[in-house]
This record gives C-alpha cells, sequence and structure tokens, in this order.
C-alpha cells in the first residue's frame, strides 16, 4: 500500500448531525504519504483519537468514503486492513512468553513455524527484545511491554500502516526518549507509514515528519515542525505550539506597519487593505520578542520568570498581556520596558486566519 | 500502605455487634463445641466423652463413620457436579449478555430472577414443578418416555438437586462473570481484532485470564454454598430415595434432632466447620498469590 | 477573601512503616502567604509528607507546629486545611455549585455567606457559567477547576496541591499554572505545591524543598537553588533534561577520565585541588557540532533530537552513558549520524567525592 486517502471523511457520534456542532470530526480530505510519519497534535475532545479509530476500523464514519491505494476500505473490517495499533496502554496476552505475543498474529494467519520463527526473531532484535523472548510477558516493565504491543504489529509482513493513539502515557518519564528513538529507528528501517496521536507537542515535532495540527474536530494545519512553529497559519497553531504560545494582540495594520494600543510595530511585508469587520490581530511568539534596551515598544511589567536556562518576561501593553524573552545582558528590569519585535516573524491574523503579506 | 489515624470512639460503635455476634454464633459454637466431647442425650445429662466421637466419626469401619463418609462423599460429589455445570454455563451466559444500552439492566435483572427467590419457596416450587402427575417438569420427562420419578429413582432424584442448584444459582456467577467482563478494557478486544484472533483464541487468551480473579471467587462462594446445600434436598426428596440425597447437612439433622444423638451429632458439625474453613482458607490464599503475581 | 497568616513549621518530622522510614528528619519553616514547592521524582514521599502536614497520618517522631501551636495530635477535621490531588477529586452526584460549597456546609457556615464565598470563588476559577452542572459533564480542567475551588472557599491557613496539573494537557497545564499563585496568594495561605517537574517549580517560584527518598535535600529560593545546589542529589531532581555527569580526577594540570583519557583541565578546572570529583552539565552547558577548545570533546551518536517548541533536545550515545545536548532552532539531527559534543567547562558544576558542591557556573563567573 502507498497511501491512505481521506475522501471527505467525517463522524457524528450522534447519527444524523444538524450542525457544526454534532461532528467529532469534521468533513476532512486529505493523502497520507506511504514511507511518512505524522502526528495527530490537539487537545482532548479535538478529534484526533476519533480519526485514528476511523482509519483502524474501529469506527465507520458516517460521511465520506476512506482509501488504501484506490481501494475503498470504508467498511473494511479491522483485521483485513493491514494495519497495526498501539494504545495507550500496553496490550498483552498476560498467559503468554514474549516470543509467544509476537507469534500470536502470524499463529492466527496460519503461517508455518520456521517462518514465524524468523520473523519474530528479527522484529525482537529491531526492538532490543531478543534477551527477554522467553520471558512471560506479564512480568516485564511497561516499556518493554509497549514495544511487545508494538512488535506484534509489526511482525506481519503485510502490514502497511502503524497507528498510535498515545503510546507514551504510562511510560515512566525518564524512559519515554528511548522509546522514541526506537520508533524512529523502526520507521526509517522499515519505511512504513506511521500515524501518531497525541496530546504533547514534543511527542508530536519529536516523532513526526508532518504533523496535523487539531481542534473541535478539525484539521486546523498540516505542516513541518519548523513550519508550523514559524509560519502558522491559525491563531490556534500560534497558542498550542510552542511553550509559552504565540503572542496575539488586537492590532490595526496600515501597509507594513501594525498599530496596538497606539504604539507602533514594524511588520516584515507589506499587507493589503483588510475588509473592517474582521478581527485583526498581530502574532509574535515569545521567542521572536525580546526586552531591549534600544529602542522598541514601552511596556509595564508584571514578573520575570527565572527558568534557569531561560528567562521569561510576563508584560502588559495596555490593557493586553503579552510573554516576551529577556537576553542575558539585561539583568535589571524594573517596572517599565521596552520590547523589541522581530519583524520577519511578527504575523498578522484577520478572523484566526494568516494573511500573507507581500514583501515590503 | 500509610494506617488510619487511631480512634478510640470506634470501639463503641463495634460493642452492640459483638454482643451481637457473642449470642448468636460464638455461644452457640462453643456449645457445639462442648456437646461434641460428651456423651449426652441433652436434658443436662453429660458424659465426658473425649474424642471418642471423633474418632469413631473418622474411622470408615464404624457405623457411624462410614455413615459420615457417604454423606460427606455424596456431598463433594455434588458439589463437584454442580460447579461444573454452574461456572461455565456462567461464564457463556455473561459472555452473551448485552453490554451497553437499556436492555443490559432488563437482561441482568431477568437473570437474576431465581436468586431472589426465598430457598424452601424454591424447594416448594420444584416440588410440584417435578410432579409426575401435574408438575411441568415431571409430566414432559415422564411424556417422552423417560423413567422419571423423584422420590423412587435415584438417578432422577439427583438430576433434579443438581438441575435445581444450577437454575438457582448460576444467576450469580453470571453476574459475577460479567462484572469481570465489563472490567476488561475495550482495547484489549481491539487489538485481538487486529491480531487476527478467533474467538475462541479471544476467550482463553484474553476473557479467561482477565476473569481468574472473579472466577475465584465464584467458585469459592459456589462451593461453600453447595456444600452445606439442605433446603432443596429436603423440601424435594426428603433425603431419598433411601439415601441417595442424604447430604451431610441433612444427615446431621437427622442425627441430631431425630436420634437425639447429640453428642456425634456435634462432632459431625465440627469435622464439616472444619472442612469448610479448610478450603475456604485455600481459596483465599490462592486468591492473595494471584494478586501478589498480578502485582508484577 | 479574608487573610490568615500563620507560620507552619515542621521540627524534625519522620515517619516509619514497619521499620522502614518514608519521612527522615525533616525540619522546616513555611511563611504566610509564601509558594512552597516541594521537588522530587516519583516515590520521592512528596505524597507522604504532604499527607503529614494535613493530619492524615501521624508523624513517628517529631513535632508539628501551627502559629506557635503544637498540633501534632490533632484530628484533621479540626485542622485548617484544604488539599488538591492529582485525581480530580468532586462529589460526583453534587453539582458545582454545591461541590464549592460543600466545605461550607460541613461547618455551618450560614447560607448567604455560603452563596457570596462560593460565588467569588467560581470567578476566580472561571466557573460561573458551570455551576449547574455535575462533575461527568465537565472537561478534565474543568473538574479540577471545580476542586481548586472548593479547597479556596474553604480559607484555610495551609493549600496542599499534590501535582494538581499532572493529569491535564500540557495547554491547560501551562494556564492554570499562571493561575494558581495569583489566585492563593490573595488568602495568605501557606501553599505547598508537589511536582515532579523542574521547569514546573521555576515557573513557580517561592521557595523550593528538594526531595529524594524520603529527606529533604535542600531547601531555598527556587531560582538560587537552581544555580546553586547544595549537592549532586539536589542538582539531578533540579535538572530537566538530565543532568550529564562525568566523573573525573585531577591531579596537576590534567585532568584523567574514567576511560583513562587524560585531557588539560582548563578555566575554572583548573583552579580545582586535586582529588576526585564529579563534573556535572546541563543541557545548555553541552554543545554539539562545534567544538571548543577546552578540550572536553566526545564522540558520540546521536539517538534521537526531541523538538519543543523552539528548543531542541539532541541525545547522543557517548561512550560513557547518554548525554542531552540543547541545540539552538529546530535543526535536525539524524538519528544513527555521528557528532561531536563538547562540554564548556566554565558551565560546569563540580561536586566532590562526597556529593558536596565545589563550584558553580556563577561561583566561576566571579572567581
Amino acid at each position: 500500500m502507498a497511501r491512505i486517502t481521506l475522501d471527505g471523511i467525517a463522524h457524528a457520534y450522534a447519527g444524523k448531525p444538524r450542525s457544526d456542532k454534532d461532528y467529532a470530526l469534521k468533513p476532512l480530505r486529505h493523502v497520507w504519504e506511504q514511507g511518512q510519519a505524522y502526528a495527530l497534535l490537539g487537545p482532548s475532545g479535538c478529534g484526533k483519537t476519533t480519526l485514528l479509530n476511523i482509519i483502524s476500523g474501529l469506527v465507520i464514519p458516517s460521511e465520506g468514503r476512506l482509501l488504501f491505494d484506490e481501494k475503498d476500505v470504508t467498511h473494511l473490517p479491522t483485521e483485513q486492513r493491514n494495519i497495526a495499533q498501539v494504545f495507550q496502554f500496553p496490550v498483552i496476552y498476560d498467559t503468554m512468553t514474549v516470543a509467544q505475543n509476537l507469534a500470536f498474529p502470524l499463529k492466527n494467519r496460519r503461517l508455518a513455524q520456521p517462518l514465524i520463527d524468523s520473523r519474530v526473531a528479527e522484529i525482537a532484535e529491531m526492538l532490543g527484545l531478543t534477551a527477554d523472548l522467553n520471558r512471560r510477558a506479564r512480568g516485564l516493565t511497561a516499556d518493554a511491554k509497549q514495544k511487545i504491543s508494538l512488535g506484534r504489529g509489526l511482525v506481519r509482513a503485510d502490514v502497511s500502516a502503524v497507528l498510535f493513539d498515545e503510546p507514551l502515557t504510562v511510560i515512566d518519564p525518564a524512559l519515554k526518549w528511548e522509546l522514541r528513538s526506537k520508533l524512529k529507528a523502526v520507521h526509517r528501517a522499515l519505511n512504513l507509514l506511521m500515524i501518531y496521536v497525541t496530546h504533547d507537542q514534543i511527542e508530536a515535532l519529536t516523532f513526526a515528519d508532518k504533523v496535523v495540527v487539531m481542534n473541535d474536530g478539525r484539521a486546523v494545519q498540516i505542516g513541518t515542525p519548523a513550519e508550523l512553529f514559524e509560519r502558522p497559519e491559525h491563531t490556534f497553531v500560534g497558542y498550542f505550539i510552542g511553550s509559552p504560545g504565540m503572542n496575539l494582540l488586537p492590532a490595526q495594520v496600515n501597509g507594513s506597519r501594525a498599530f496596538v494600543e497606539g504604539s507602533e510595530i514594524q511588520l516584515g511585508a507589506s499587507y493589503p487593505v483588510l475588509p473592517s469587520g474582521q478581527r485583526i490581530q498581530i502574532g509574535v511568539r515569545p521567542d521572536y520578542a525580546t526586552l531591549t534596551s534600544g529602542p522598541g515598544v514601552a511596556v509595564r511589567v508584571r514578573r520575570i520568570a527565572d527558568l534557569g536556562r531561560k528567562r521569561l518576561a510576563y508584560l502588559s501593553l495596555g490593557q493586553h498581556q503579552l510573554v516576551a524573552s529577556v537576553p542575558p545582558d539585561i539583568t535589571s528590569i524594573g517596572d517599565e520596558a521596552r520590547v523589541a519585535f522581530d519583524p520577519k516573524h511578527t504575523l498578522v491574523y484577520a478572523d484566526d486566519v494568516r494573511v500573507p503579506g507581500a514583501a515590503a | 500502605m500509610t494506617s488510619k489515624p487511631i480512634n478510640n470512639y470506634a470501639w463503641l460503635f463495634v460493642l452492640p455487634v459483638l454482643a451481637f455476634v457473642m449470642f448468636s454464633s460464638i455461644i452457640p459454637v462453643m456449645t457445639v463445641v462442648n456437646y461434641s466431647v460428651q456423651d449426652t442425650l441433652g436434658a443436662n445429662s453429660f458424659f465426658w466423652n473425649g474424642d471418642a466421637a471423633f474418632r469413631a466419626l473418622l474411622d470408615p469401619t464404624t457405623e457411624i463413620g462410614a455413615r459420615f463418609n457417604d454423606a460427606l462423599f455424596r456431598t463433594l460429589a455434588f458439589s463437584l457436579a454442580s460447579l461444573l455445570i454452574e461456572v461455565p454455563l456462567g461464564i457463556a451466559v455473561a459472555l452473551c449478555l448485552p453490554k451497553k444500552g437499556w436492555a443490559v439492566g432488563i437482561s441482568l435483572v431477568l437473570v437474576a430472577l431465581p436468586m431472589l427467590i426465598p430457598w424452601n419457596v424454591v424447594g416448594t416450587i420444584w416440588q410440584i414443578f417435578t410432579r409426575a402427575d401435574i408438575g411441568l417438569f415431571g409430566a414432559a420427562l415422564t411424556g417422552i418416555g423417560l423413567p422419571y420419578n423423584v422420590t423412587q429413582n435415584t438417578i432422577s432424584a439427583w438430576t433434579t438437586i443438581v438441575v435445581i442448584d444450577v437454575w438457582h444459582w448460576t444467576p450469580l456467577v453470571v453476574l459475577l462473570s460479567y462484572a469481570g467482563l465489563r472490567a476488561i478494557p475495550d482495547a484489549y478486544y481491539q487489538a485481538a481484532r487486529i491480531d487476527g484472533a478467533s474467538r475462541w483464541a479471544t476467550f482463553t487468551n484474553i476473557e479467561l485470564p482477565k476473569l481468574q480473579k472473579v472466577l475465584v471467587i465464584a467458585v469459592l462462594l459456589r462451593f461453600m454454598q453447595t456444600f452445606m446445600i439442605y433446603t432443596e434436598p429436603f423440601v424435594v426428596t426428603g433425603g431419598g430415595p433411601g439415601s441417595a440425597t442424604t447430604f451431610l447437612s441433612i444427615d446431621l439433622v437427622k442425627i441430631a434432632l431425630g436420634q437425639v444423638d447429640l453428642g456425634n451429632a456435634a462432632a459431625m458439625s465440627m469435622v464439616y466447620y472444619l472442612i469448610t474453613l479448610t478450603v475456604c482458607w485455600v481459596f483465599y490464599t490462592i486468591m492473595t498469590q494471584i494478586e501478589r503475581r498480578r502485582d508484577v | 477573601m479574608g487573610k490568615q497568616s500563620v507560620t507552619f513549621v515542621l521540627d524534625h518530622i519522620g515517619l516509619s512503616e514497619a521499620g522502614v522510614p518514608l519521612i527522615s528528619d525533616v525540619s522546616l519553616s513555611l511563611l504566610p502567604g509564601t509558594m512552597n514547592v516541594l521537588l522530587g521524582p516519583t516515590l520521592a514521599g512528596k505524597t507522604t509528607l504532604m499527607r503529614l502536614m494535613a493530619g492524615l497520618d501521624r508523624p513517628t517522631t517529631g513535632r508539628i507546629v501551627s502559629n506557635g501551636t503544637d498540633i501534632t495530635r490533632l484530628a484533621v477535621r479540626k485542622r485548617s486545611v484544604a488539599m488538591v490531588y492529582q485525581q480530580f477529586v468532586n462529589y460526583p452526584s453534587l453539582t458545582v455549585h454545591e461541590n464549592i460549597a460543600s466545605p461550607l456546609r460541613v461547618a455551618g457556615v450560614n447560607r448567604t455567606e455560603i452563596e457570596t464565598r462560593v460565588r467569588e470563588a467560581a470567578r476566580l476559577l472561571r466557573l460561573e457559567d458551570l455551576l449547574q452542572r455535575m462533575p461527568a459533564q465537565l472537561s478534565g480542567g474543568q473538574q479540577q477547576r471545580t476542586a481548586i475551588a472548593r479547597a479556596l472557599v474553604k480559607r484555610a491557613e495551609l493549600v496542599l496541591l499534590d501535582e494538581p496539573l499532572a493529569n491535564l494537557d500540557y495547554k491547560l497545564r501551562e494556564e492554570l499554572r499562571e493561575e494558581l499563585p495569583r489566585i492563593f496568594a490573595q488568602t495568605g495561605a501557606v501553599l505547598v505545591y508537589a511536582t515532579t517537574e523542574p521547569t514546573e517549580a521555576l515557573l513557580l517560584g517561592g521557595t523550593v524543598m528538594t526531595l529524594r527518598e524520603g529527606r529533604v535535600t535542600q531547601v531555598g529560593p527556587t531560582a538560587q537553588v537552581y544555580r546553586q545546589p547544595a549537592n549532586i542529589d539536589a542538582a539531578r531532581v533540579f535538572s530537566d533534561p538530565p543532568l550529564n555527569e562525568l566523573a573525573v580526577s585531577k591531579s596537576g594540570p590534567m585532568l584523567t577520565l574514567v576511560n583513562d583519557r587524560t585531557v588539560p583541565a582548563s578555566g575554572p578546572l583548573a583552579q580545582l585541588p586535586d582529588g576526585a570529583y564529579r563534573l556535572g552539565f546541563r543541557a545548555d552547558a553541552v554543545a554539539i557540532g562545534t567544538s571548543l577548545t577546552s578540550g572536553l570533546t566526545f564522540p558520540g551518536k546521536v539517538a534521537v533530537t526531541e523538538i519543543s517548541g523552539s528548543e531542541s533536545f539532541v541525545r547522543v550515545e557517548v561512550g560513557l552513558g547518554v548525554w542531552v545536548c540543547l541545540a539552538k532552532d529546530l535543526q535536525v539531527w539524524e538519528p544513527g549520524s555521528d557528532v561531536e559534543v563538547s562540554l564548556d567547562p566554565a558551565r560546569a558544576f563540580v561536586f566532590d567525592a562526597a556529593g558536596h558542591l565545589v563550584s558553580t557556573p556563577a561561583m566561576a563567573k566571579s572567581a
């Protein structure tokens, strides 16, 4: 299988949707390419798990078609879809050893024993489970059990996509990085399509080549981690990615200048006249708004947070609040300060959608 | 585990219960212990017998010993037969019950109905039910030509008692298994589907292992109850034909009240009690072993 | 909101269960109106210590003194304490309004007073529109805010928060983390907040108490403890990502490493007396790709790059273990590629063989 296509997929759990609100997942069109790693990132209730379950076949969408290559699989049962799924908590068969767990899917498909054995050995090697093959699965740690869950999915040679539903939730935080690196290694070795659901931006940005940011049943933006960080197309993406998220300030935009409560801010591009009635905001990440001793916008300082390797300043510009970074050379900060905004990274949003500007 | 703060007022709440338990349980049990080492016909005439009653009881060559042995054997056979039917049947029914929606409440109530009936009423219902002339069950069986007669045919009597117990108490196993099954997260079933497991493989690899603890409780409860069975055989077969369905409890009552042989009856009670206690202890140990292994 | 001003003192508190010490010799003095962060890994004893403070468990040794009065033997019901847990604990059969009002009802406060206080708490936690809902109809964040409102409304002198945000989405965690200190600051209560995350401790500010295996290893203003950990345990607890460690022994101008490689001791390391040391480097003190002239350069293989917004943490397998480096921008280092990592001696935390602090980057700079 080379790709998975979502053709107008939407889902309303209650059956007959009358308005947008009834949809858990709003109509979506997307193509997932083989060999790519995708992350579905969003807050609880954004529809990411629903979408994952539609792809795996555990939920039949109320609208739209799902295609694996050109084949319509919308109503095809899960076991015939050639996908593997790893859940939030490890799902292993208690009564079996690690080797038997890994062999289970192949046994059910009645493969020859020598073939099963070689496949099990291969996958165990890839995941670092070779030493534990003959131990009872029940007695292992959570991360080893998740590896077994993953292994059971990978052991079938005909698997073309692996779906992950927040798989690192129960893993000891100190060991998460090991599993992340294993997942990446598996991805590169097997060139599989992998789709990873999470609400944690670090997981998503680390794992994926492309991240689908979702909110309220909608895919808000799809892009590489760099694109999502540098050029959020929607204010939600600006807010959700980055810790802390993007500052959004209501403004008037005139050409290549913006005015927030009378203060002028230089923009990196020139913008057309925006229709009145739309909510205009400028967005700039705290990383690109810095306290400065040179010229800048006058602000009041609410407090400074010292995070060790960086400092954040919580400021007020008129009635609006924003967060800026404090460069290491500024040591004493009073109640008043000045902030410099990087024009290249100061973006304009109308009704939450980014307005592209012409190079100034 | 941290300990709760000590609160002395708690003892005041426990005193009435202690008093009640003393009266209703401990004093009568001590009376029985006393009787078991005496030769007595009641009415304050006691002759010390020491452990003679116990020795006779446990010696299958004596009359009382042989009788005890037979009754014990019958009771164990009955327990085994009941368990072998009730547990698999209970699990099977639990698997068929709906998992969600309005049908759940209704099915559970319907399934539980037999358990709610008082035991001697159960006995009376079945007594009439099994009569060859007017009972639905009895008439139907004799109608097809089977030699069914509860009071005269040993096989009929045994089968009937087992059927009564299954009818009466399988719902308990059903409810316990159902609760155990509901506790299995959906993800396991989904993973099994993805792994291509057949229904039977799903059952043996996921449902049965996860039901372990529940099943131990179910088997323990059912064993204890079948081991102590009294009302149903008493009402339906009277212990007959002959002594075919004379289980330990029935025999005990016959000896104690019928023959007024209180000493032997008391000794029998003690042994009966100790067997039940031992079995409970064994099950309890098994259960805590399962707990400990699960914690790994 | 009224003000309670009470100093809360733990005097050599210890708790042992079946001979196993869970908490050992903890003495703390918490001032009213302050944020006190209990920082430690899981199972360090944070919850146990909080339970002792609340009076849910009685300490085996030591006293608890509140504003001069010994309350060690006082039942928890009689104490002025409120607790918020990691799991959202609300009465499932009561509405949000009734949930928030419950401690006041139990205390016998009159109806109008209850109403005022509930409305005030709901306003502070942005629950005004949800007052008539049941907990089952609320999202995780809303349920936790209800639990916090219930703690707030009690106006307790001691408010204990046991990892209250751990079960929330990280964005919600950010928002609530900002609001919490502000909300409780007005009450003048003693706040104790338990967490496993150093970043959270730094964001909360106040005073931090690092906890490890039932012992408090250091107490002090948060940023200060971060910059000047008294021992290697406090440094480890207060580093996320984990501290990169290097065992060295110095003789003359050279440092000998575990694999017998020797490098010249440069920068502040040159000033150290001869002996065995453990050097600690936080992720931002390890450079990847570029090699500094310190000579403390090691070859390694990239295991994984973890991206967090604008920062990238690269885990590199060097011969001596796995180190974490903070790389600038969103540059992605391919897993499996060979790289060089360099340690900046000017940014080293130096601990002696027993784990005590010898020198910090700040101290070295001013030396």
